[in-house]
């Protein structure tokens, strides 16, 4: 497993499309922080739910704020809450799953079984849940879908270092005298990193998707932070006069879930070198 | 006046659990049952047997890689198994292991350079970069590898250059044993004789000892002095490699032996001994009786009832029949 | 009497990056009853050779030449035709018998399924004839085995079944694919003993492929040694065994370590590795590893000469 070359990744159509998009979505969530068509916060009551025009190319919401504009900065919220809930799952799950390879036993049962709790509810409810117990906000949103990120890198950390410790050059790491802690940092985690991005991109699509759903249901990042969920929400009462408002914030969702389900597709397609043998 | 042994091993006894039946008592199944033997300093022993004999698994025991139920392993007199970990890891450096797939042997993720240098990352912490690129280099010289391989990761290799990478690995310590588990079995038969032809030389350059473990009759007999026959878990023939492939006292060596072909005195499809009974189902594994009775041309009523011990045959040679030689 | 033909088969395998020549022109014909033998290493060509028999090739490879069995091409076939052919009239053994055999399924099942596919038979009487098969192949109490599943046989017993399989429609040709290299020794033994008899019995072709020059050496009755995709030297086992008229043949023998040979003893190995097949030269593919190579085996295929019955394509060939 080897990690590719920019050439092998644009010979892929839906990789390079993953690729592409998501990179558009960081820059303008980079742009974002110093530039927005306007301020995103301003209102202008006499321009309320104007259509797209040539001065506001998205059209405005209800107290004439700038689409566009929200919408470039509500891709940080976004982009943030994936960093953070996919740090937070990687960071936890990767730990516990690949502990519970190595050690077995007792471990392995405990943090297993742990994981299938988890597993069994919802993701979603859970985190309204988690949200209705720690109350609404940005920043327990994304504790809320940390937390069920967890059991996911758990899983696939332990199945795949399993598959790993289970190859002779963990028992070479061994007959060289290096422990278990070591041989994991030097030989499983690398050798599984691949899967893991992999499934980090997935899981960072969910996110995003997520935190929407939750701003949606105003669970989520709170006013006047932007959110494309609550951008979203807030469009419902003027859904048959200006669908605009709802078009753009649900487009922007979508593709950014489409670019990173695509980026992830294409990656492990890339990584996977049984897949790659059998195009090559 | 025999030097004293390098290796030495004493009844050693691993089980591993088979899977239970529903409502059954957990049953057990020895793969390695009651093994002794030593091995001098310089002098190899190649242990031969079929899948499921317990050669690999004695392998493990023997590299402590896996801990006994029972019995001990002697390196150079000391007891593995009675060190503290720390202690057992320093004496590593002096026994190191080849494994029979050049591709899961090495970790795909590195480059050989570090594949390599990985024993001295225990051995010899206090190395600075520059002096571990250089046993690195000699050690690729050692085994005929050019230079820039330490640059390049294992899967821009063949299998027996694989091979080679795994011993310059295996030797970079300078060990005194190497226990190798089928070190050619995965490899062509032309690269076969180029590794077999390496270890031979590297034993002559470094002095180094071999457990040699092999299912090949034709391999151990060309790379070790003694052999041991394994059989179910338990040796059932031990002498000089030469003596014991031309006359086996074990029925078992002898069916082993007849079943490969000599091409030396080819004649034309033709004539070979009937093959022993190899498919006889022997899940039942009589507590009393000989192992081998269930397959064996030669069993009679003691066969079935007691079990052969090991016991010396002629000088040097020991079997574990009734009617050895017969 | 000529059951196949195989004429000029070629297989290049397409890739991004060109076409790779896997076989480079092979040529044999097999009689009933006979054994052929197919040595080589790892991409030599032989299994290739085998697959493309079988029209088992992947999508991606280009396949010419002729390959006749009683007079039908079978390139020319068409995949309903070649349905009806494999497993009826060309039949496979394959080196690892617990991939092959369908875990989820008795092999009783496996074996009758042939039986109803290809022979309409009902299944009461496919699974009589599937107990006669696993007693023929040396199974005891076949009738009871025949509820059996796979794992609960062990390698040798397996391969036998799969060896049942193979013969339930009498075949024309049998193709093995290293059918012993998965078994132990005295497993190994008994089943190429239990192949010859059955060459014998049905009167079937036999291809047996193998890099064991030991297993080739007791059942084939002639032998084709393959490299890099081509034929090397073809001719009786007696003849190619005893003359090794190539030097890749000379080699392979010398490579072996021998029975009651000394300790110690360097073994003759041929220098460097197999080369892949877009590295191979125009000529002879054993050029760059050959101790006779010339300039003259770069660069023009090697004419095939006969020495002591065996035929050789070499420029400088001979003991």
């Amino acid at each position: 497993m080897k990690f590719p070359r920019a050439a092998a990744i644009m010979q892929r159509p839906a990789l390079a499309a993953g690729a592409t998009i998501t990179l558009l979505l960081a820059m303008v969530a980079l742009v974002s922080l110093v530039w927005t068509p306007y301020p995103y916060t301003d209102m202008n009551i006499a321009m309320r739910l104007q259509p797209p025009s040539a001065r506001h190319w998205l059209g405005t919401d209800q107290f004439g704020r700038d689409i566009l504009s929200m919408l470039m900065a509500g891709s940080r919220n976004s982009f943030a809450v994936g960093f953070v809930a996919v740090g937070i799952g990687l960071g936890i799950g990767v730990a516990l799953g690949t502990t519970a390879a190595v050690r077995g036993g007792i471990v392995d049962d405990v943090v297993m079984r742990l994981a299938d709790f988890t597993f069994a509810f919802p993701a979603v409810l859970s985190a309204i849940m988690i949200t209705a117990w720690l109350g609404p906000g940005a920043v327990n949103a994304i504790i809320a879908i940390g937390i069920f990120n967890i059991p996911v890198f758990a899983r696939l950390s332990r199945g795949s270092a399993l598959q790993v410790l289970s190859r002779d050059f963990i028992l070479a790491a061994r007959a060289a005298g290096k422990g278990m802690a070591r041989i994991t940092v030097e030989h499983v985690l690398p050798n599984i990193a691949g899967i893991l991005v992999v499934q980090a991109t997935i899981q960072f699509a969910l996110a995003i998707l997520a935190e929407a759903g939750l701003a949606y249901l105003g669970l989520g990042t709170q006013p006047p932070n932007p959110s494309w969920g609550r951008m979203l929400n807030e469009a419902q009462t003027f859904m048959h006069r200006s669908p605009w408002l709802a078009i753009f914030p649900g487009a922007a969702i979508a593709l950014a879930v489409l670019g990173f389900n695509l980026l992830g597709d294409g990656l492990r397609d890339l990584i996977d070198p049984k897949l790659r043998r059998a195009r090559s | 006046m025999p030097a004293p042994p390098l290796v030495s091993v004493e009844n050693l006894v691993r089980r591993y659990p088979l899977p239970a039946a529903p409502f059954g008592r957990r049953r057990h199944v020895a793969a390695v049952d009651g093994v002794n033997l030593t091995i001098a300093p310089g002098r190899s022993l190649g242990i031969v047997g079929e899948s499921g004999s317990g050669k690999s698994t004695l392998a493990r025991l023997v590299m402590a890689l896996e801990r006994p139920d029972a019995g001990t392993v002697r390196f150079r007199g000391t007891d593995l198994f009675a060190l503290p970990p720390d202690e057992l890891r320093r004496m590593r450096r002096g026994f190191q292991m080849v494994f029979q797939d050049p591709y899961g042997s090495l970790d795909p993720r590195q480059r050989v350079e570090r594949i390599v240098a990985e024993p001295l990352d225990v051995a010899e912490p206090q190395l600075t970069r520059r002096e571990r690129a250089d046993r690195v280099a000699e050690m690729l010289a050692a085994v005929g590898l050019s230079a820039d391989a330490a640059t390049r990761y294992p899967h821009e290799f063949s299998g027996g250059q694989r091979q080679r990478i795994a011993l310059a690995r295996a030797l970079i310590t300078a060990p005194d044993l190497i226990v190798a588990d089928e070190p050619v079995s995965a490899l062509d038969v032309s690269v076969q004789a180029q590794v077999l032809n390496l270890l031979m030389d590297l034993q002559e350059t470094r002095g180094v000892t071999y457990l040699f473990i092999s299912h090949n009759l034709a391999v151990v007999e060309h790379v070790a002095d003694d052999v041991a026959v394994m059989y179910r878990g338990r040796i059932v023939e031990q002498g000089p490699a030469a003596e014991l492939f031309s006359a086996p006292a074990h029925p078992y060596t002898r069916a082993l032996v007849e079943a490969v072909p000599d091409l030396s005195s080819f004649d034309g499809a033709g004539s070979h001994p009937p093959a022993t009974d190899a498919d006889a189902d022997v899940e039942a594994d009589s507590e009393s009786g000989c192992p081998f009775a269930p397959r064996c041309p030669r069993a009679r009523a003691v066969c079935r009832s007691e079990r052969p011990r090991l016991r010396e045959i002629a000088p040097g040679r020991a079997a574990a029949c009734h009617f050895p030689g017969e | 009497m000529t059951v196949l033909d195989v004429e000029d088969l070629r297989v290049d395998i397409r890739t991004p990056t060109g076409r790779l020549p896997i076989v480079r022109g092979v040529s044999f014909t097999l009689a009933r009853g006979t054994t052929l033998g197919l040595v080589g290493e790892s991409g030599s060509g032989k299994s290739m050779t085998a697959l493309a028999i079988m029209r088992l090739l992947p999508q991606a490879a280009d396949v010419s030449g002729a390959i006749r069995l009683h007079g039908e091409d079978l390139l020319q076939a068409d995949e309903t035709r070649m349905c009806r052919i494999r497993g009826d009239r060309i039949a496979m053994v394959f080196q690892e018998p617990m991939t092959a055999l369908n875990p989820l399924h008795r092999i009783g099942d496996q074996i009758a399924e042939t039986l109803v596919l290809h022979r309409d038979m009902a299944r009461r009487a496919a699974l009589d004839e599937a107990a006669r098969l696993l007693d023929r192949v040396g199974i005891r109490e076949a009738q009871a085995r025949l509820s059996a599943y796979p794992h609960q046989l062990s390698g040798g017993q397996r391969q036998r079944v799969m060896i049942a399989m193979a013969l339930a429609c009498r075949p024309d040709v049998l193709i093995a694919d290293e059918p012993t290299s998965a078994l132990d020794v005295t497993v190994q033994a008994q089943v190429i003993d239990l192949l010859r008899s059955l060459v014998d019995e049905f009167g079937m072709a036999l291809i047996l492929i193998s890099h064991d020059l030991g297993v080739i050496g007791r059942l084939a009755d002639r032998v084709m040694v393959m490299y890099g995709g081509a034929i090397m030297e073809q001719g009786s086992t007696k003849a190619v065994f005893t003359t090794r008229a190539h030097p890749y043949t000379q080699g392979l023998f010398a490579a072996l370590p021998g029975r009651g040979a000394r300790k110690g003893r360097r073994l003759a190995a041929i220098p460097g590795t197999v080369p892949a097949p877009d590295a191979l030269p125009a000529g002879c593919p054993f050029y760059g590893r050959c101790p006779r190579g010339q300039d003259v085996c770069r660069d023009n295929p090697p004419p095939v000469v006969e020495i002591g019955g065996s035929r050789a394509a070499c420029f400088f060939p001979g003991p």
